[in-house]
C-alpha cells in the first residue's frame, strides 16, 4: 500500500495530465475531451503505481501491457505516455496534425508505448485475451490491463471476449470500465441500458470490483487486490464523470466528441485542480 | 482425366499445420468451432496447448489472434470464408491489417464449390473484400500440394495473409516438392494465342480448357495466379503483349476478385480484350460441387468457349 505522500504525488500527476489533455485538445480543435478526462486517475494509478514498464525500452518483454480499448480517449493515453517519458511532452501539441505520431486514435506502429492500435470499439478485450494467453503459454508473469468505455460494452464482441477470458481462467487480465454514464448520443441507460453491469460480468465468471474512479487510494487498492485473484479475470467498474475536472463539461452529453473553443478551454485551465 | 489424384486443400492445410507445429514452437492455431471441417483439428490433437477453439465467436477469434501475434506468436486462424472476413471484417481491418500484425487467416469453404450447404456457406466475395485492405496479402492455392507449400511459407513471412481454401477434393496438379514465389504467377503451360489466368479450383479446369483449345488448334498459356495480391503485373502485361487475349477463371464473383485484379492491370498498362469466368454477381444454391460448377459456368468448357469467343472477335 502506498504511503499518503505517494497518493498526493499521484493526485498532482492527475492534475498535470488533465492540463495536458485540455491543452492538446485546445490546440487540435477536435477530439474527445469527455472520455479522456473521465479516466485520468485510473490511468495515473496504472502507469505511475501499478504497471511494470520501461519508457526507455517500450518493447521490454516482461512489461505489463495496457490497451486503450476506448481508443477515442487517445489524448489521455498520450498525456500519460509523455509524462512517463515515452516521448517528449512538447510533442503533445501535434495531436491530430498531418504527419504526427499522435494520430486521432492510437497507432502502435508510429508511437512508442502504444501496445495496440485501437479506435474501433469492442476489440481491445479480445486482443488482451490473446496477450494474456500468450503470457500463460510462455510462463511469463506480466499482466494485461484494458480500459473499456461503458457504452463500448454494448458491442457484442466484448461479451465474446469476456466469455473467453473466463473460460481460459485468465487471472493475469484486468478489464477496467470507465463508467461515466454517457455515450455519444446520450445516457447509456437511455440509449441501450447496460445495467446491471456488475452482475453481467459476475454471470460471465469474472471477479468484479467497483470503485470511485477519482479515489486513487481505492483504485490502487483494487489493482493490488486483483493481483491476488486466481483462476478468474477481474473487471473493475470505475464510477467516473465524463469531462471530469472541467466544470462546464462534466456530465455534458456535448463533450463526447466536441471540443470547445481554444479561448474557453484555456480559461478553464485556471480552474483545474 | 489429366490429374487423376484428388485431395482437398483443407486436408493439406491440417497436415501443413502439424508439420509447422513440430518445427516452430511459436505457431499457434485458432478456430471458431469449425476445426472438424477446416481440419485445424489435426493440429489440435497434436498440440492441444497451442490450439484455441474460441467457440462460435469470429470477432473474438480475430482479436485473440491479434493479441497472440503482439506477443510474438504466429497465429493461424481458421473458419469458413463466409465468416472470415464476413463476420469479423472490422477486426481484420483494424486489429490485424492496420497494425500490420503477423496473423495468418486461412479460410476454408471458399466459393460455390462448397456445394450442398448452399448460398449462406458459399463465399463469393471474400477475395474482393480482402484484396481491398492495405497490408493484406491474398493467396488462393490450386491444389493440396500448393496449399502445403503456401501455408508453411507464410509462417516465415512477416505480416497478415489471407489464404483461401475450398471444401471439395480437387485434382492434385503439383508434386509434393512444388515451389512458388508469392506475388509471381506460375506458368503451368506456355501458349501463344491466348492466356488463361486461373486460381484455386479453377486451375485444373484451366488446364483442361487448354487441352480442349489445343484440339481446335488454339495454343493457350495457362498461369496459376495463386497470389491475388500483390498481383503479378509484369506477367499480366507480358501475356497481353505476347498473346491475343486474356481469360480469367475463379470460383468467386466476377466483381472484385482475380478477374478484376487482372482487368485493372490491363486497363492501366496494356488494354487488351478480356473475358472473366466466375459467378456472375449472384448467390449460389444447394447442389453437388460438380452440378454447381456446371450451372454457374465454372467449367473447362466455359473457359475454352470464352477463349474461342475472344479469338473470333479478333479476326
Amino acid at each position: 500500500m502506498l504511503e499518503q505522500i505517494d497518493v498526493q504525488k499521484l493526485c498532482k500527476k492527475a492534475v498535470t495530465v488533465r492540463r495536458h489533455i485540455v491543452e492538446m485538445l485546445a490546440e487540435a480543435g477536435s477530439g474527445h475531451p469527455g472520455g479522456s478526462l473521465s479516466a485520468v486517475e485510473v490511468l495515473v494509478a496504472l502507469y505511475f503505481y501499478k504497471m511494470r514498464h520501461k519508457p526507455k525500452n517500450p518493447r521490454w518483454e516482461d512489461r505489463d501491457r495496457f490497451i486503450l480499448s476506448k481508443g477515442h480517449a487517445a489524448p489521455l493515453l498520450y498525456a500519460i505516455l509523455a509524462e512517463a517519458g515515452y516521448f517528449p511532452v512538447k510533442e503533445l501539441k501535434t495531436l491530430r496534425r498531418l504527419n504526427t505520431r499522435l494520430q486521432g486514435h492510437p497507432d502502435r506502429i508510429t508511437l512508442p508505448g502504444i501496445e495496440m492500435t485501437t479506435g474501433s470499439l469492442g476489440i481491445g478485450l479480445s486482443v488482451a485475451v490473446g496477450i494474456a494467453l500468450a503470457g500463460k503459454l510462455d510462463g511469463r508473469n506480466h499482466r494485461v490491463y484494458v480500459l473499456l468505455g461503458d457504452g463500448e460494452v454494448q458491442e457484442g464482441s466484448v461479451w465474446e471476449a469476456a466469455m473467453a477470458a473466463a473460460h481460459y481462467k485468465l487471472d493475469n487480465l484486468v478489464a477496467i470500465i470507465d463508467r461515466n454514464g454517457l455515450q455519444q448520443d446520450g445516457l447509456t441507460e437511455q440509449i441501450m441500458s447496460i445495467e446491471p453491469i456488475a452482475s453481467k460480468w459476475r454471470a460471465f465468471n469474472w471477479n468484479v470490483f467497483e470503485v470511485d474512479g477519482y479515489n486513487l487510494k481505492e483504485i490502487i487498492n483494487v489493482l493490488d487486490e486483483a493481483e491476488k485473484v486466481e483462476n478468474r479475470p477481474t473487471v473493475i467498474i470505475a464510477h467516473t464523470t465524463k469531462g471530469k475536472g472541467v466544470p462546464s463539461m462534466e456530465w455534458s452529453t456535448q463533450c463526447h466528441a466536441k471540443v470547445p473553443s481554444k479561448n474557453i478551454l484555456l480559461s478553464l485551465l485556471k480552474g483545474l485542480k | 482425366m489429366r490429374f487423376p489424384e484428388l485431395e482437398a486443400t483443407r486436408e493439406a492445410y491440417g497436415d501443413a499445420l502439424v508439420e509447422l507445429g513440430s518445427e516452430n514452437p511459436n505457431v499457434v492455431v485458432l478456430d471458431a468451432d469449425t476445426s472438424v471441417s477446416t481440419r485445424t483439428q489435426k493440429f489440435a490433437l497434436k498440440f492441444p496447448e497451442r490450439f484455441f477453439n474460441v467457440g462460435i465467436a469470429e470477432q473474438n477469434l480475430v482479436g485473440v489472434a491479434a493479441g497472440l501475434a503482439l506477443s510474438g506468436k504466429i497465429p493461424y486462424m481458421s473458419t469458413y470464408a463466409v465468416f472470415a472476413p464476413g463476420r469479423c471484417l472490422d477486426q481484420i481491418r483494424n486489429a490485424v491489417a492496420y497494425p500490420n500484425l503477423n496473423v495468418k487467416i486461412v479460410a476454408t469453404h471458399g466459393g460455390i464449390s462448397v456445394g450442398e450447404d448452399g448460398a449462406t456457406h458459399q463465399a463469393l466475395e471474400d477475395l474482393s473484400i480482402m484484396r481491398a485492405i492495405p497490408n493484406m496479402k491474398v493467396i488462393v492455392p490450386a491444389d493440396a500440394n500448393a496449399t502445403r507449400f503456401f501455408v508453411k511459407k507464410i509462417a516465415y513471412m512477416e505480416g497478415p495473409f489471407y489464404v483461401r481454401l475450398s471444401r471439395p477434393s480437387v485434382p492434385v496438379i503439383y508434386d509434393k516438392d512444388c515451389d512458388f514465389t508469392i506475388g509471381k504467377g506460375f506458368k503451368l503451360q506456355d501458349g501463344s494465342d491466348i492466356t488463361i489466368f486461373a486460381c484455386g479450383v479453377m486451375v485444373a479446369e484451366a488446364m483442361e480448357a487448354a487441352n480442349q483449345l489445343k484440339e481446335k488448334s488454339v495454343s493457350a498459356r495457362v498461369i496459376d495466379m495463386h497470389t491475388i495480391k500483390p498481383i503479378d503485373e509484369d506477367l499480366i502485361v507480358k501475356a497481353a503483349e505476347e498473346t491475343q487475349g486474356i481469360v480469367t477463371a475463379e470460383d468467386h464473383n466476377v466483381i472484385g476478385g482475380l478477374g478484376s485484379a487482372v482487368a485493372e492491370v490491363l486497363a492501366e498498362k496494356h488494354p487488351t480484350p478480356i473475358r472473366r469466368i466466375g459467378v456472375r454477381d449472384t448467390f449460389g444454391e444447394s447442389g453437388s460441387h460438380k452440378e454447381l460448377m456446371l450451372k454457374y459456368g465454372l467449367t473447362a468448357n466455359n473457359i475454352a468457349q470464352a477463349a474461342l469467343n475472344l479469338i473470333s472477335r479478333r479476326k
